[in-house]
């Protein structure tokens, strides 16, 4: 076997009794203590957890019960979701000692559903950056070349999925935080809409574009944990009544006659040769399998990176202000006899990182008095702009595609000086998170240097499952599921 | 320099004052997550994850909260917003557990509305609402020595705040307007009234001016008033003190002044030109609040009746005098139990009577609730008693006592009728009996009989004790009278 195994032939094994899911758990335990030191992919290890949902899920099938839809499946949580029994720390200081009195309804519905939770996994602090080098602990590092980046900010779910330390993975994904690691890292990432899954027990970054989904080594594993954990929960506002199909359907249906439409900015300057070469080979193996492919326009797209950053750093700013030494995390007192003031102050400066602190002193700035009207509101219009744009696209076709990322996974370190060039890698994943549509990453061959690369699917608003449709299609045929590389 | 009063230099000042009230919805839990909102609980009791603010929570509004908003909104005729918006209100404190209050900014739940505010000399006036928002209540600091702490029980209350319009003149128009919209609220279910316990606060912008000048003077914040005498004395004492400085030459400065009850003075808490920016934006935790017209329509169809209302009808149909209105409308619970009553049969004066000469004293009422010593079945039977006669109206308060002390005791339900049997209540109405009686203390009395039919008028007071004491109190005082004259004075008549 050359890549790890799926979700689906894990459950096929364990259903035949060719393995148990205390061997499984075992074995993905061990390769997280072989890996972990040189990957830097997990915060926290839930091994006790881990073996008794295991055993749990051997003895449900030594009863003869009807299997769980995950039960005795390896999965890693990122370390922005609460979860009982473990740490959260969303890789900051400031929650270095933070242990959740409740969990994430996304993790209590894995756990319903009969999931091994193998350890939190590590990420940019809050979720902000797009590397897992942000991590108040230590960078994770990507396996398929440990010089370079797995990507952000769910990096750390990218590489336990990868690395075969867990067989599927929950990130979060605010900008893109889902699909850049999962093209950098070779894996699936599946980015749901917006209302689609429920954020109760994600530590907030952006409010208003911060979504749950799923990691897996392939189309259908991803469709299966996005099926298990979302639909509406009580505990959140924003989380949609739409009925959930199973996404798992969509899986080997026939795609042809769906129009695609391409991005004909993503094809711009921006984008390496290499990057550019796979997405041509992708859309004609896309028109390979009967698809209708077409340029189509997306002119904001220039416009968002820079609405992003306002929008999210504004709602950062705010959803941070809560840690403040006061009631839990950590606190620090300057000098015995500091005012409150100074404690606060001196609690936030020692508890956040550098790019943290940026983000919270840009997001302030723009919800001032002055500045408001100048850059939150104008960048709300932007984003009102960027999605009418987008829901006029996809009108007319079935889903948008682009390279996920415009360039092989970065050099650790490559954007220490420039976090500006950092967030130019989120470009084209941004507007479907200001759109809040849905949209996938799914490999689609290999750079130059050998490195994974991902094809970005978006779309309509909760039709996931076209999206899955057409990404499992496009996977089966894939240059780089051909191959079934591992790092 | 001739010499002058001071009241002879000073040109006239007009006082004007705004108030804002924030008023606690008399939910059973918070806005935006389930815990209670039991005032006075063991400190940090009622929190959980969402109102601790812990990271990864969010807020759901709680439905029946928005119902009470829409339902202050309607009292005051404010105009419910089909689509209002929730905001972040910023900034950092130790009782405000998110670093951010969820409030309602540029788009709140109503605008518009008024109350009408009678004046001291006749007629009334006329004070605008400006809007009405919902808003949580931030949490309490509590200062020990050298250390403080944190008690988040009252935090995310759900709460209105209802902002009124710079359209009062005076401490005591202010003190009216609070009056009328506390009992508005409270009748309207809306809230427990209770400024003690501080589910009613008021705070109020209080400034002056030369009279007929337009321009608005410098505006003063007097905080937290907890009752409607200080806060008429707070903001006439205020509105003295700012026409001083301003005759001494001085100037006033915008700030935020708290009440002294005891040395009757304002002091300064805060200038205003520390005023922080609260970067308010939208709430991207929840979605526009939308108050459909259903949801309206229920709303206004499950208005309780107003207490204005109430009091007009209790004199015009029912003949009580409007000093009783008056009594009888002041809790709502009060008015329930006597309208209960009138509708189970008892004539509402009697009753009206009854209620605020004995059972008044006897209710105890704890924000909108009330308990009461016997329940008004029993009080409308008891009243029907003695109006068909079968007991006295005397034999009626010690029967309301009986019936209180039972149930008092424990008994749930007390067959008033029954239980003025076994006491040995019954009023001799028996027309023959009666007169049998009469006729009998009368021929037993002989001596005063004499004296009273030679002019001795006053006696006819001893006949009737007499009766009453060998009727063991039972015999009905009118009937009494009637057959005493008619005997005494028939005889008289037909004497030599």
């Amino acid at each position: 076997m050359l890549s790890f195994e799926t979700v689906d032939e894990l459950l096929t094994r364990l259903a035949r009794g060719e393995a148990t899911a205390r061997a499984i758990t075992e074995r993905a335990l061990a390769r997280i203590d072989a890996r972990n030191d040189a990957l830097g992919a997990f915060l926290a290890v839930t091994r006790d957890d881990a073996l008794a949902a295991a055993d749990e899920a051997d003895r449900d099938r030594a009863r003869g019960d009807a299997p769980k839809k995950l039960a005795g499946v390896p999965i890693a949580i990122k370390d922005a979701l609460c979860m009982k029994g473990a740490p959260t720390t969303a890789a900051s200081r400031v929650l270095a000692n933070y242990v959740a009195p409740y969990e994430a309804t996304v993790v209590t519905r894995l756990r319903a559903a009969g999931a091994v939770l193998v350890g939190k996994t590590n990420m940019d602090e809050f979720a902000m950056g797009s590397s897992t080098e942000h991590s108040a602990y230590f960078p994770c590092k990507n396996p398929w070349d440990t010089t370079r980046t797995p990507g952000g900010s769910s990096g750390g779910s990218a590489v336990a999925v990868a690395a075969g330390m867990a067989t599927a993975a929950l990130g979060s994904d605010t900008g893109g935080s889902i699909r850049q690691p999962a093209a950098y890292t070779g894996t699936v990432g599946l980015k749901p809409t917006y209302g689609r899954v429920s954020r109760y027990g994600l530590v907030a970054f952006a409010s208003s574009l911060d979504q749950v989904g799923s990691f897996a080594t392939d189309v259908r594993g991803a469709a299966r944990v996005l099926e298990v954990v979302a639909g509406h929960d009580p505990h959140d506002a924003t989380s949609s009544r739409e009925p959930v199909p199973t996404f798992e359907a969509s899986c080997g249906q026939d795609v042809r006659a769906l129009r695609i439409g391409v991005l004909t900015e993503s094809l711009g300057d921006g984008l390496a040769p290499d990057a550019r070469a796979s997405f041509e080979g992708a859309l004609e193996a896309l028109e390979g399998l009967g698809c209708t492919v077409s340029r189509v326009s997306l002119p904001s797209l220039r416009h968002a990176v820079a609405t992003y950053y306002v929008l999210a750093t504004a709602e950062a700013s705010s959803n941070l202000s809560r840690f403040d030494g006061v009631r839990y995390g950590v606190r620090v007192m300057p000098t015995p006899t500091a005012s409150l003031g100074e404690m606060i102050g001196a609690s936030r400066d020692q508890g956040f990182g550098a790019e943290v602190k940026r983000r919270i002193l840009l997001g302030t700035f723009v919800l001032t008095a002055g500045a408001f009207e100048a850059y939150y509101l104008k960048a709300q219009k932007v984003r009102r702009i960027v999605r009418d744009e987008l829901l006029a696209l996809l009108a007319g076709v079935d889903v948008l595609v682009s390279p996920t990322a415009p360039t092989e996974a970065f050099a650790l370190g490559a954007h220490d000086r420039d976090p500006l060039a950092m967030y130019l890698s989120d470009v084209f994943t941004l507007p479907a998170s200001l759109a809040g549509l849905p949209a996938l990453s799914v490999p689609s061959g290999l750079s130059a240097g050998g490195l994974p690369l991902g094809l970005q699917i978006v779309g309509r608003p909760f039709d996931e499952a076209t999206v899955v449709r057409v990404g499992a299609a496009f996977e089966a045929v894939s240059a780089f599921r051909a191959s079934r590389p591992r790092p | 320099m001739g010499v002058a009063t001071i009241d002879e230099e000073r040109r006239p000042y007009d006082v004007v004052v705004g108030l804002e009230v924030h008023a606690q919805l008399a939910t059973r839990t918070k806005l935006f997550c389930s815990c209670e909102t039991t005032f006075g609980a063991p400190p940090n009791t009622h929190v959980c994850p969402v109102c601790a603010g812990h990271p990864g929570t969010l807020p759901v509004p709680n439905a029946e909260a928005v119902r009470l908003a829409v339902r202050a909104c309607l009292t005051v005729g404010t105009e419910v917003s089909k689509t209002s918006r929730f905001s972040r209100k910023n900034y950092f404190y130790p009782d405000l557990p998110k670093g951010y209050q969820i409030s309602q900014f540029d788009e709140p739940l109503g605008k518009g509305g008024a109350i009408v505010v009678p004046l001291e000399g006749g007629g009334t006036k006329v004070a605008r609402i400006e809007r009405i928002h919902m808003e949580e209540d931030a949490g309490k600091n509590v200062h020990e020595g050298r250390e403080s702490l944190v008690d988040l029980n009252r935090a995310g209350t759900p709460l209105v705040e209802i902002v009124g319009r710079p359209d009062l003149s005076s401490g005591r128009e202010a003190a009216e307007y609070l009056r009328i919209l506390r009992d508005a609220l409270v009748f309207a279910g809306v809230n427990d009234g209770n400024l003690e316990e501080g589910s009613f606060r008021c705070d109020a912008n209080v400034s002056v001016k030369p009279r007929g000048e337009e321009k608005l003077g410098t505006r003063v914040e007097l905080k937290n008033i907890n009752s409607f005498k200080f806060v008429e004395r707070a903001i006439t004492i205020e509105a003295a003190r700012q026409i001083e400085v301003l005759e001494g030459g001085g100037r006033l400065v915008a700030e935020t002044r708290g009440w002294d009850e005891k040395n009757e003075t304002t002091f300064s808490m805060r200038e205003k030109e520390t005023a922080q920016d609260y970067r308010y934006f939208p709430e991207p935790d929840l979605l526009p609040l939308v108050i459909d017209e259903a949801f309206l329509a229920e709303a206004r169809a499950s208005l309780p009746e107003g207490s204005a209302s109430k009091r007009a009808r209790y004199t015009e149909s029912l003949g009580l005098t409007p000093y009783a209105a008056e009594v009888l409308t002041q809790h709502p619970k009060v008015a329930a139990y006597f309208e209960e009553a009138v509708a189970l049969g008892a004539d509402p004066v009697a009753l009206g009577n009854f209620v605020q000469a004995e059972v008044l004293a006897d209710v105890t009422t704890h924000g909108l609730d009330a308990t009461f010593p016997i329940p008004a079945r029993a009080l409308s039977e008891l009243l029907s008693l003695v109006k068909d006669g079968t007991i006295s109206g005397k034999q009626g308060k010690e029967l309301y006592r009986e019936v209180k002390t039972r149930v008092g005791g424990g008994e749930g339900s007390v067959d008033v009728r029954a239980l003025a049997e076994s006491l040995g209540m019954r009023q001799l109405t028996d027309e023959t009996a009666l007169r049998a009686l009469c006729e009998k203390v009368v021929a037993e009395a002989a001596k005063q009989r004499d004296d009273y039919r030679r002019g001795k008028k006053g006696l006819f007071g001893f006949f009737v004790g007499q009766v009453m004491k060998a009727s063991q109190g039972k015999a009905n005082p009118k009937r009494t009278n009637e057959i005493l004259t008619e005997i005494l004075e028939a005889s008289a008549e037909g004497a030599p």
